[in-house]
Parts: C-alpha cells; sequence; structure tokens
C-alpha cells in the first residue's frame, strides 16, 4: 500500500510544524523520516496515521494523506489500517501481553471479530514472531524495554496493517538492544513486506535501516533518497551536516579557491594526510591530536593559513606509517568535497588532485576545476 | 607512627558515628512526643465515643438507634450520598477526563472551579443555596405555586421546596464533596496521558470501548479511593447541610445534625451512640483505603509469582 501525503501543513498555535509538505511512500519499502527534534518529522508521522490532522481538513484544497491512491484524510484513525508503534510504546499497563495484542481483535464489533480460538491462535502466532512466545502472561512492567518494544509492534502486527508507522521505535533503548533490534526488524521487514515509516533523529539508524531516507529540517522535507544518495549526493549543507561528521570549511583566498562557491565540506574519511609536502594541490596543516583508541585513527589538524579545524579520519595501519606527532606540520588533500554557494549547490570531486566542479551549466574554465 | 594511625582511626570511626545519627535521647524523645501527640488527639477520641456509647450498656446503645427521629436521619443520611456520591462519581470522570486529555481555552479556570468548594467554607456553601432557593432569594418566589408568567402552568402548579427540606440537603452535599473524585483523578490522568487511549483508537476501539477497557482500568483505584473520600464527606458534612436543614425532626436531619440535637439535649449517651457510626465509616474508610493500596501491590506479585513459576516448571 503506497502513502501519499499532499501539500500536509501544521501549526500548533504560531508554532509551525509541517509548511506544506509533500512525500510519496512506495508500497512495501521501509522509509525513515529523519531530522532533528522539531522539524515535524513525528507531526508527519501522526498525520499520516490520522492521530492529527493537517490544517484546514474540511477545505479539500488542503493538504491530504492518499493510501494507495485512495483520499483517507477524513477516514477516522481506527479505519485506516495502519499500525501504529508509540515512541514509549503506550501498552496497557493493566493488560497481560497477551491481551495486550489481542486488543484489536477483541474490539471488533460482533461480525467481524474472530472467534476466540481464532485470536488465541493469531495471538500465540504474533508471540513467536516477535520471539515472546514465553512471556504471553506477563504485565508490560514486568518486561525489558526491547520486548516492550516488540510487544508493541505485535499488537500493531495483529490486525495486519497495510501500512506500520514507527515513531522513534528504538529511542528509549540502550545502544546494544537498539543495534540488535535494528537488524531484527530489518528481517521482520523482508519477511512480511508492510509498508514502513518510521521517524528518527539518529542518521546511523536511518542510513542502515531504510531503504528510504526522508530528511526533514524546521517543518520542511530537505531530501528524499536512498541511503547512498542521501549521503554521497547531500541537497542541501543541513542535510550533509546532519548525516554523519564534516568539516566545514569557507573557500576563497589561497589554494581552496572555488569560483562561486562560499562553503567547502569534506567528510574526514575523505582527508588524507601525506607527510612532506605534496606538489600544488595540497594544503599544509599542523597536527593538533591523534586519536588512536578506536577502529579508525581520528587525526585533529589546524590549517596553517587560516588556523581552521580539519578532523581527518584514517585507516590505523596508515596512521601507523605516518608516525604523527602534536605539532608536526603535514599536507593535507581533500578526495572528495562539496561546495554551496548561497541557495544552491554544486558538486566537486578531486581528481588527480584537482578540484572538478560541475554544475548543470556550468563548465570549469580549461577543462578542469581551481586546484587545491 | 603505629600510634598517630589508630588515633586517626579512632577520630575517624567516632566522627562517623557521630554523623551517622542524632543522640538516643533526641530519637526517642521524637518518637515519644509523636506517639503522645497520635494517642491524645486521634486515638484517645476515638476510644471515648465508643465507650461514651456503651456507657449505659448494650441494650442503651442500641436503643438509639431505635428512635424513629434517629431512623428518619440516618435514611437521610444514606438517601443524601446516595445522590451526591454517583452524580459527582459522573461530573468527576468527565471533568478529570476533560481536563487531563483535552487542551481548551479556560481550562486552568475550570480547575479553579472545581476546587471551589474546598475553598469556600461550608457554612456559606450552604448559605448560596439559601440565598438562591429561600423564600427571600433569587429563585425562591419562582419555586413555590403560584402566577408566574414565564412558567408553564405545570410548574406554577407545582409547591417545591428547596430550602429547609431534602432537594437543599442533596444540593449542598453535592457542592460540598463535589471535587473529591476530579482532585484524586486529575494529576493520575495527566501522568498517564493520552498515549494509552490513541493506541486504542488505532487499533479500532471505539470511544466507549477505549473508555471502559483502558481508561477505566487505569484509573479504577484512584476513581474508587476518591468515590470513598466523597462518600465518607458526604454522610460525613455538617456545616452546609445544617444551614439549609431547618433541623425538622424526622424529616430534615441528617446523622452529624442528629448527633448536635442529642448532644443539646443532654442526652450524651444516645448522641456518643449516633456519632459512633460515623466513626465506625471513618474506620470502614480507612480499611477500604488500605485494602485498595494492599490489593495494588498484591496484582503485582501475584502476577510476578506466576511468571516465576512459568520459569521455573
Amino acid at each position: 500500500m503506497s502513502i501519499e501525503a499532499r501539500n500536509i501543513s501544521k501549526h500548533f498555535g504560531t508554532y509551525t510544524a509541517l509548511a506544506g509538505v509533500s512525500l510519496k511512500v512506495e508500497s512495501g519499502r521501509l522509509t525513515a523520516l529523519l531530522g532533528p527534534s522539531g522539524s515535524g518529522k513525528t507531526t508527519l508521522l501522526r498525520i499520516i496515521a490520522g492521530l492529527e490532522f493537517p490544517d484546514a481538513a474540511a477545505d479539500p484544497a488542503a493538504g491530504r494523506v492518499l493510501f494507495h491512491g485512495e483520499d483517507v484524510s477524513q477516514v477516522p484513525a481506527g479505519r485506516r489500517g495502519v499500525g501504529f508503534v508509540f515512541q514509549h510504546y503506550a501498552l496497557f499497563k493493566h493488560m497481560s501481553v497477551f491481551d495486550n495484542i489481542a486488543f484489536g481483535l477483541t474490539v471488533r464489533p460482533g461480525r467481524t471479530r474472530p472467534a476466540r480460538a481464532d485470536i488465541t491462535r493469531r495471538v500465540n502466532e504474533l508471540l513467536q514472531l516477535v520471539q515472546l512466545d514465553r512471556y504471553g502472561r506477563r504485565l508490560p512492567d514486568q518486561l525489558s524495554g526491547g520486548q516492550r518494544q516488540r510487544v508493541a509492534l505485535a499488537r500493531a502486527l495483529a490486525m495486519q496493517p497495510k501500512v506500520l508507522l514507527l515513531d522513534e521505535p528504538f529511542g528509549a533503548l540502550d545502544a546494544q538492544v537498539r543495534k540488535e533490534l535494528r537488524r531484527w526488524l530489518r528481517q521482520l521487514h523482508e519477511q512480511l513486506h508492510v509498508t514502513t515509516v518510521f521517524v528518527t533523529h539518529d542518521q546511523e539508524e536511518a542510513l542502515e535501516l531504510a531503504d528510504e531516507v526522508v530528511v526533514m529540517n524546521q517543518a520542511r522535507i530537505e531530501q528524499v533518497g536512498d541511503p547512498q544518495t542521501v549521503y554521497d549526493r547531500p541537497a542541501s549543507p543541513f542535510v550533509i551536516e546532519f548525516l554523519g561528521n564534516v568539516n566545514r570549511l569557507a573557500t576563497g583566498e589561497g589554494r581552496l579557491h572555488a569560483p562561486g562557491q562560499d562553503v567547502l565540506y569534506v567528510r574526514p574519511h575523505d582527508v588524507d594526510i601525506q607527510r612532506g609536502h605534496v606538489d600544488g594541490h595540497a594544503i599544509r596543516a599542523r597536527v593538533l591530536h591523534v586519536f588512536s583508541a578506536s577502529n579508525y585513527g581520528r587525526v585533529s589538524l589546524a590549517r596553517a593559513d587560516t588556523g581552521e579545524h580539519i578532523e581527518a579520519e584514517v585507516p590505523r595501519y596508515h596512521l601507523h606509517e605516518l608516525d604523527l606527532k602534536q605539532g608536526d606540520e603535514v599536507s593535507v588533500v581533500f578526495r572528495h568535497v562539496r561546495l554551496f554557494p548561497r541557495g544552491e549547490f554544486t558538486e566537486a570531486d578531486v581528481r588527480n588532485g584537482q578540484l572538478a566542479v560541475t554544475r548543470p551549466g556550468y563548465t570549469p574554465a580549461h577543462g578542469a576545476g581551481e586546484n587545491i | 607512627m603505629a600510634g598517630t594511625v589508630s588515633t586517626l582511626a579512632y577520630v575517624a570511626k567516632h566522627r562517623q558515628r557521630r554523623s551517622l545519627g542524632d543522640p538516643a535521647w533526641v530519637r526517642f524523645g521524637l518518637i515519644g512526643v509523636a506517639l503522645l501527640f497520635a494517642g491524645l488527639f486521634l486515638i484517645v477520641p476515638l476510644a471515648a465515643v465508643f465507650t461514651e456509647g456503651f456507657r449505659n450498656g448494650v441494650g442503651a446503645y442500641f436503643h438509639a438507634f431505635a428512635d424513629p427521629d434517629a431512623l428518619a436521619a440516618i435514611r437521610l443520611t444514606f438517601l443524601a450520598a446516595g445522590i451526591a456520591v454517583p452524580l459527582n462519581l459522573v461530573f468527576g470522570v468527565a471533568a478529570a477526563w476533560a481536563i487531563a486529555k483535552f487542551d481548551f481555552r479556560g481550562k486552568a479556570l475550570l480547575i479553579s472551579l472545581i476546587e471551589l468548594p474546598f475553598a469556600v467554607s461550608p457554612v456559606i456553601s450552604g448559605l448560596i443555596y439559601v440565598l438562591l432557593f429561600g423564600l427571600q432569594g433569587w429563585l425562591g418566589p419562582y419555586l413555590g405555586a403560584g402566577d408566574h408568567p414565564w412558567f408553564g402552568e405545570w410548574f406554577n402548579r407545582q409547591d417545591i421546596q428547596i430550602i429547609f427540606a431534602v432537594p437543599g440537603i442533596v444540593l449542598a452535599t453535592i457542592f460540598v464533596t463535589f471535587p473529591f473524585v476530579a482532585r484524586e483523578l486529575i494529576p493520575l490522568m495527566q501522568a498517564q496521558g493520552r498515549d494509552e487511549e490513541l493506541a486504542a483508537i488505532t487499533l479500532g476501539a471505539n470511544g466507549w470501548q477505549t473508555f471502559s477497557r483502558v481508561t477505566v482500568p487505569n484509573i479504577k483505584w484512584g476513581l474508587f479511593y476518591g468515590v470513598v473520600l466523597c462518600n465518607a464527606r458526604a454522610m460525613g458534612e455538617f456545616g452546609a447541610v445544617s444551614v439549609v436543614s431547618g433541623h425538622i425532626r424526622g424529616e430534615t436531619n441528617t446523622i452529624p445534625l442528629h448527633v448536635e440535637i442529642l448532644y443539646n439535649e443532654y442526652n450524651i449517651q444516645a448522641a456518643f451512640a449516633v456519632a459512633s457510626l460515623l466513626t465506625l465509616l471513618a474506620l470502614v474508610t480507612l480499611v477500604l483505603k488500605n485494602l485498595v493500596e494492599w490489593r495494588h501491590r498484591r496484582i503485582i506479585e501475584v502476577a510476578a509469582a506466576a511468571d516465576i513459576r512459568q520459569f521455573t516448571s
């Protein structure tokens, strides 16, 4: 079941939660709504679920929510066929795990309610699916965070939803459980192929788990794309800064000159450090700190000409070869950079030490970009 | 060297003991004062009520209840509480629901209004009704039989008496006991938030199913506690009821008013015998309250025990 949100705006008093957002989610995909808190991602999810309504919902020109091309804007949450998992799970505290999962089936009106034996069978299947088959009689208070999360998921799946929506599904869990659950949820998605949208503020989670990532900021969508695309070809300075560590450097004078560009971004793993002088296209920097106690060696540098701070990630073996000490002067070469002028963006790769700026309608002079 | 170490150890030990607790005489003194106070102000009066009630033997004790006026007072008290408590149960749940689960203009005002009966002296609460429904009150003149152009013929034929009659007592009781249920529920429901209800709705439950299967089980002990307190106050209310009652024996006297009359007539033993009924009510209230708390703990323990059995078998 595909989901479409069309031109959704939402205000809470004077606060703008969503400003004319449109989004299409293909059927059977696992999509992440990624953004900092206050970006509107949870509001969008709740509007899709029918727990909130867009501004002026009665006006036909206003925001619409469509499931499989059908307008569900006026359909109440309970009849949208949506499974919703709340951030803090919202399990029914006074009911056993079994009764929690059975709830959606037992509240159905007489005609459509399954027989008691069928409900029991279905709940037991779900308990097995979420690997909690021995926990049916427990109360939610007696479960760990990860177990509660899985009960909430089973409860949502019990009504065989066409769409599964998860609000910060791993937000309240510790790091280890979070990783395991992430992997497990991915497997579950492969198994069930329910169209799934989840909200997260953790870029690593979004990039690792989702087929498609929707990056949101300040009530708007910044970029939609698969994890590879949003990471490698970020559409805006916000996206590149939000998705992982990045060095932000001013262009202009000296060797980092790119015509018409204001800001240069380079990921730490695209920063190459070399001993001694390298011809022409390298910049000089001084070593501030070397951190080697991780799977990548991290080096803090200061640009010799402007003093700007640069973080570099170097493979450990290479770090060993370099044998850097605090205060050493080194050459730094950027393998891949992103350049942003005011308002728009261009893309640049460093090929053979040349900064090749490519942009629609822009031809680098002499067939090559500026030297770095 | 060794001497220095042992001295230091001694000083450290000594200091530790000093900082751990107050001297024994302070501790026992405080406990003693607390016990003395509780005994003097709580236990002695409680015992006095029953000893005075039984002063002339069991026969005299029960004789106090055989009096038709006493029976009428008991009946009226149960009637007033029987009307006021269910109404305030419904009002309280509705008000707490609205305040805890929704945002609307004037919410702060509504909360203050609910608390109003606690802030106002009971005597004034009673007077409000006299001023409203009394013969010289705002609405009083329209209530008696007469020819009022605004109302229909049927209404004009009725001679409705509120003040110095049962309706006034019921109204005053409702007023003074209004906050109990709502006050018990509002913080509870606010703490619980709306997520469970929203979850029930996304799972397809309708409004009634959400309320009866999710909201009520979550608030039932708070609700029960609120009702117990509300009932205790409804039966024990003196001030407001006294103002609107008119003290007509056998007709508009409640238990507390009947006790007062007996006492004023120097019928001390009967006064204490009837008063012991209210004291019993207070004791039952306390027991129920503790039972509620104990049961709540027990549910969790039983569930935990069942759980352990499941894993060890």
